[in-house]
């Protein structure tokens, strides 16, 4: 096989991967990726389906379980607000009125049962996504208290 | 005075870097060729600028000179002495000084060390790289002067994070930095070698050990992340696939696919046009990396300052730096002459494959990190792209290429024979097929089963091969990197298959059971450091009612800046870590505690470490070949 033949088959085999890892990648992205979801759109999403639930833990709303491991509390964005359930130990930065974004799924009861809470890293940074959803939500509860 | 003497040479070193591109850059000045010795002596100069500078700011540091911004905004007296020094490069300003300080250094130690270059291909290479620098230097002195002055000084700074106020953090960014950067010079030998159409096996020996140093740098610095994230954290994971773990990820992808692609290019002279891209996408990659970071695009640790003005400094600079160079290579690609042929089943037809698997791991990576952003622009939605898409994706294509590699060693170059190839295999099929026996028979996974029979054979193939090449260092580096690959494939997937974590609500005195050991909770005490106050519990394990150990978990809080962080409490045995994490206190006298089990998990930072250590090896390896290479026999 002269080498110029041999490039083609290298290029030929180089695009069989390329094409091979994107089979991979590209189902995997629909399936495994986790919409960031705020409370107010978050009503009425399907019991099971995995999203990552981001607002404010809503003030006077934390409290824990007789089993001294789960904790409860209400996520908000100012315009609604969602019931989330989580075991595990709390971030060290989880504190009410404070950003959080919860992993986890609608259990048939209607709580959000997390399986994962992230806190921000530091008091000056909160996440860009959790900021919207509450910059967002406070419009929406302003529309709703004009009407 | 300190900190104008640092922001003055560091203004010198900029105007250094800039004479040095010029005339080494520029035909009129390059074709003199007594001017060359000035551009070498020039990057010797930059890096003692560059030192100075870092020099006067890591001063400004250790005196807590407050009148300088950055030390007002990051560092505080109260802070332990260790953290003043690493306080320099825990944000923006001073992880930029670092950056190209260590450009500076690896400028310096190519004009010291790389004689062996040629003069007038050296000058190439320091002036692309004083080119590079150059935009780094423009960077720091006109968006992040890390010297800037603040009136009225504050009498009291604001402390730095305390989540990187830990040894791990002493090490990290340097040596992340050091890989990063060290591909600066890859980038540089290749766009040199693109200028003067010098592509060729010598090119090749010439620039392997650079590569291999900044290679092995790069893997101890990922590692050693990877080993912060592990302890100081509090969650027990190693590798949580986050963007920005996933930046370095990226080029050390693209770095190890052009260590075995440059091999071949030295061997077999193939694989030119490909190698040269490669070793352009590595810089590029580290350079998006830094990016990514950088910029805030993202949630992280990592991201110091979200100054939009910063991001598109950077992203400008990146988009001249990668488009140049590919724009040369677009130009310069048909003009290299294909190299040799070679069969498909031989040493080189192997390296094709491992490097069709890495940049197909890469696309993937880049593509999960990517998406979200690029889906958030488009349509406003926004996702996360976790650990579920990363180990779904990546997975078997980790495990093919692990399969690959017990063979690949044995192969010849040009054509390797089939019949004795297949003898040589029986034992490690052998091996594997034991495994993945007993493995099933326990009950795991299919993907454990694989991962473990896999890692068996390829640590043991490895393992001989080092035995039987334990006097050439080139071999003796590759065997030893693909020993490390085996450790750190085992590591990984005990931790995972075995490890064990138990969440409970603790009183004094009360035992859990966590993978094999009764952990009891012997006391919970305030304690005190220098700038922080803590809660500490303590916890003795016991295995079979023989003492095992002792674990100190405390939950501090920092007063400046004000923040609460976990310390897990770690003892380390020879079989695993036992590990635990103190929660909150629910006002009863009991405590949340999690612990964990983690088995055989530093296996996983021994292999890696193994890896570096066999690239620094095998750096001492071409010594002998790379005597006999010069410029004057490049056929390009």
């Amino acid at each position: 096989m002269t080498p110029k033949r041999q490039r083609l088959w290298l290029a030929a085999l180089a695009l069989c991967a390329v094409v091979g890892a994107g089979l991979v990648a590209l189902p995997a992205l629909k399936n495994k990726a986790a919409f960031f979801v705020a409370p107010s759109e978050a009503v009425g999403r399907p019991v099971g389906q995995a999203f990552r639930l981001g607002g404010l833990v809503e003030t006077g709303s934390v409290s824990r379980s007789a089993d001294g491991l789960t904790l409860n509390f209400r996520v908000t964005d100012k315009a609604d607000s969602v019931a989330v359930s989580y075991r595990g130990l709390v971030p060290d930065l989880f504190r009410e009125n404070s950003g959080v974004i919860a992993e986890g799924r609608f259990a048939p009861d209607g709580t959000f049962v997390a399986d994962n809470l992230l806190a921000k890293h530091d008091e000056k940074y909160m996440p860009p996504e959790v900021a919207k959803a509450i910059e967002e939500g406070e419009a929406k509860a302003r529309a709703k208290a004009q009407m | 005075m300190i900190a104008e003497i640092g922001h003055f040479a560091l203004w010198l070193a900029a105007a250094l870097a800039l004479v040095q591109a010029v005339l080494a850059l520029v035909p009129r000045f390059y074709r003199q060729s007594d001017l060359h010795d000035f551009v070498l002596r020039g990057a010797v100069m930059q890096m003692l600028l560059a030192l100075l500078s870092f020099a006067a700011l890591s001063w400004c540091f250790r005196v807590s000179d407050f009148s300088v911004a950055l030390v007002a905004s990051n560092s505080h007296t109260m802070k332990p002495l260790l953290y003043k020094y690493t306080g320099v490069w825990a944000n923006h300003e001073g992880s930029m000084l670092l950056w190209i300080t260590i450009m500076a250094l690896a400028g310096g130690a190519v004009a010291l060390f790389g004689r062996r270059l040629g003069s007038a291909f050296l000058t190439r290479v320091l002036g692309v790289q004083s080119l590079i620098a150059l935009g780094f230097y423009a960077f720091l002195l006109f968006s992040s002067n890390p010297f800037a002055r603040i009136v009225p000084a504050p009498v009291e700074g604001s402390g730095l994070n305390p989540l990187l106020q830990d040894p791990g953090l002493a090490f990290h960014p340097p040596l992340l930095y050091a890989g990063y950067v060290g591909l600066s010079l890859t980038f540089a030998f290749a766009v040199a070698a693109m200028i003067d159409r010098q592509v060729g096996p010598a090119w090749a020996r010439l620039v392997r050990p650079w590569l291999l140093l900044a290679w092995a740098f790069l893997t101890a610095g990922i590692a050693l992340g990877s080993y912060w994230a592990y302890y100081e954290l509090g969650w027990g994971g190693w590798w949580f696939w986050d963007p920005v773990e996933n930046a370095s990820l990226m080029p050390w992808l693209a770095a190890t696919a052009l260590v075995h692609s440059v091999s071949v290019l030295a061997a077999r002279n193939a694989l030119r046009n490909w190698t040269m891209l490669l070793a352009v996408a590595s810089f590029s990659f580290s350079m998006i990396g830094t990016f990514i970071v950088r910029s805030g695009l993202l949630t992280s640790v990592h991201a110091f300052a979200t100054d939009p003005t910063r991001g598109t400094f950077l992203l400008v600079l990146l988009a001249l730096y990668i488009g140049g160079a590919l724009t040369l290579y677009a130009a310069r690609a048909h003009s290299v002459h294909v190299g040799a042929g070679f069969a498909a089943v031989s040493r080189e037809g192997a390296l094709v494959v491992n490097n069709l698997i890495m940049a197909a791991l890469l696309g993937i990576i880049l593509l999960g990190t990517l998406y979200p952003l690029m889906l958030e622009a488009a349509t406003g939605e926004k996702i996360s792209v976790g650990a579920p898409y990363f180990e779904a994706t990546t997975l078997p294509f980790i495990l093919a290429m692990a399969f690959l590699m017990v063979p690949g060693p044995y192969l010849a170059w040009r054509q390797a024979r089939t019949g004795p190839l297949l003898k040589r295999m029986i034992w490690p099929m052998l091996l594997l097929l034991a495994v993945a026996l007993a493995v099933a028979w326990v009950g795991k996974s299919v993907l454990v089963v694989l991962a473990l029979a896999i890692a068996a054979a390829l640590g043991a193939t490895s393992l001989v091969l080092a035995l039987r090449y334990w006097r050439t260092p080139v071999r003796l580096g590759m065997a030893l990197a693909h020993l490390g690959v085996a450790i750190t494939m085992v590591g990984a997937t005990v931790n995972g298959a075995w490890g064990a974590q138990t969440l409970a609500n603790m009183a004094i005195g009360d035992k859990v059971r966590v993978g094999g050991f009764e952990v009891q909770l012997q006391s919970v005490m305030p304690t005190a450091g220098s700038n922080y106050t803590a809660i500490e519990a303590v916890l003795i394990a016991q295995r079979d009612g023989q003492p095992a150990g002792r674990l100190v978990a405390q939950s501090r809080t920092y007063a400046s800046p004000p923040m609460e962080t976990t310390e897990s409490g770690l003892h380390p045995l020879w079989t695993g870590d036992l590990y635990a994490a103190l929660g909150k206190p629910d006002g009863k006298g009991h405590w949340q505690v999690r612990l964990q089990w983690h088995p055989l998990v530093r296996l996983i930072w021994l292999g890696s470490l193994m890896m570096a250590l066999g690239g620094i090896l095998a750096i001492f390896g071409g010594a002998a070949q790379r005597a006999r290479a010069s410029l004057a026999e490049t056929v390009a």
